[in-house]
């Protein structure tokens, strides 16, 4: 990478990825994911950001209530507010409804950094975050019929 | 949602409906096959990661404390977009005890859970059983098919686990589409049940 270009989309989610155990991450699988296809990095220029930096070090979200399947919605014009860059990516995913795990993959983050950046999102108003409905039957039904039609 | 969408920023739509999530969890020893089960219905690639705190950095909310005691965990993670109101999410859960921590995150809110089981191994489940039995969620244990591995019939495993008369013991293979569908539906059989009351939670009753 030439030092005066910025960096790639990507780099810093990279480094996310990094298993401290210095083996191969869990499983294997981290390493043949999405960010390795879309964004081959040079391993003498891979930076190294510790998971929680981009949250400052926080490891609980301000906002409660963000399980791993809690759906979230940009506000409209949430794309224009001054953003850092882990948000805005949030923001921009989040311009049709998305999981909190959807984003935790989209942005190749874990998902408790994924959860303090919504929470900040959220109570910042730049993100809504849509109430558990209730289950009902016919949805489990629903559900039932097309498990059973794949 | 669309049933393959991409991770592409998209413009935004008003008009969009905010579906509803419902989630079920795959639980189950190292190894068991929750991954491979996972992406035979899923239409996304299961894969998602926690950066998971060691001991000696749980509740210490600091960066210096999480600094290299941590450890991230691939989670197995499905979706299967059922229709625009409504999608269904499948989580893994860890089977090491040591990431017993992420459980009640991932189980919070769940409609039902499948234990996988080992034949092998059959105490790895013995947790995991009681707790969806505390719980009072809804499960059935889908006896996951090893080459190689002994075959019992279903009261053996009954007995085994000792689990509750009612829960369904299903024999499955992860490789299989066809299995993994069947003991899906066995699933939201077995939740339609409970809710119905046809018979009472297994929690307790034994």
């Amino acid at each position: 990478m030439n030092p005066s270009e910025p960096p790639p989309r990507g780099a810093y989610l990279r480094a996310d990825l990094w298993d401290w155990s210095e083996s191969e991450p869990s499983g294997g699988r981290v390493s043949g994911s999405r960010a390795d296809d879309e964004w081959p990095a040079d391993d003498d220029d891979q930076v190294l950001v510790r998971p929680y930096m981009v949250t400052g070090g926080r490891t609980r979200p301000l906002h409660d209530g963000l399980r791993v399947e809690t759906v979230l919605r940009a506000a409209p014009g949430a794309l224009h507010a001054p953003l850092q860059f882990e948000a805005r990516r949030i923001v921009e995913l989040c311009q049709i409804p998305r999981s909190v795990a959807d984003v935790a993959v989209a942005l190749s983050m874990p998902l408790g950094v994924v959860r303090v950046l919504v929470g900040d999102l959220v109570v910042g108003g730049y993100v809504a975050v849509q109430a558990p409905a209730e289950v009902t039957t016919k949805m489990l039904e629903r559900i039932r019929e097309r498990v059973r039609a794949l | 949602m669309s049933a393959h969408s991409d991770y592409a920023p998209a413009s935004y739509h008003d008009d969009v409906p905010v579906p509803t999530s419902v989630k079920i969890v795959i639980s189950g020893g190292f190894g068991v096959g929750k991954t491979t089960f996972v992406s035979e219905v899923s239409e996304i690639e299961p894969l998602m990661t926690e950066a998971a705190m060691t001991e000696a950095a749980v509740g210490v909310d600091d960066v210096f404390a999480v600094d290299k005691t941590m450890t991230t965990v691939a989670l197995d993670f499905g979706r299967i977009t059922v229709d625009d109101t409504v999608v269904l999410y499948l989580f893994g859960t860890p089977g090491q005890e040591r990431f017993s921590f992420l459980w009640d995150d991932l189980v919070d809110g769940a409609v039902g859970a499948i234990v996988m089981v080992d034949t092998r191994r059959a105490e790895d489940s013995f947790p995991t059983v009681d707790f969806f039995e505390a719980r009072g969620i809804p499960f059935l244990l889908a006896v996951n098919h090893f080459d190689g591995a002994p075959r019992f019939d279903v009261d053996e495993i009954r007995e085994a686990i000792d689990v509750h008369p009612r829960v369904p013991i299903m024999e499955c293979d992860a490789r299989q589409r066809a299995s993994v569908k069947d003991v899906l539906v066995c699933l939201f059989n077995e939740v339609l049940n409970r809710r119905a009351g046809h018979y009472p939670s297994a929690a307790g009753a034994r």
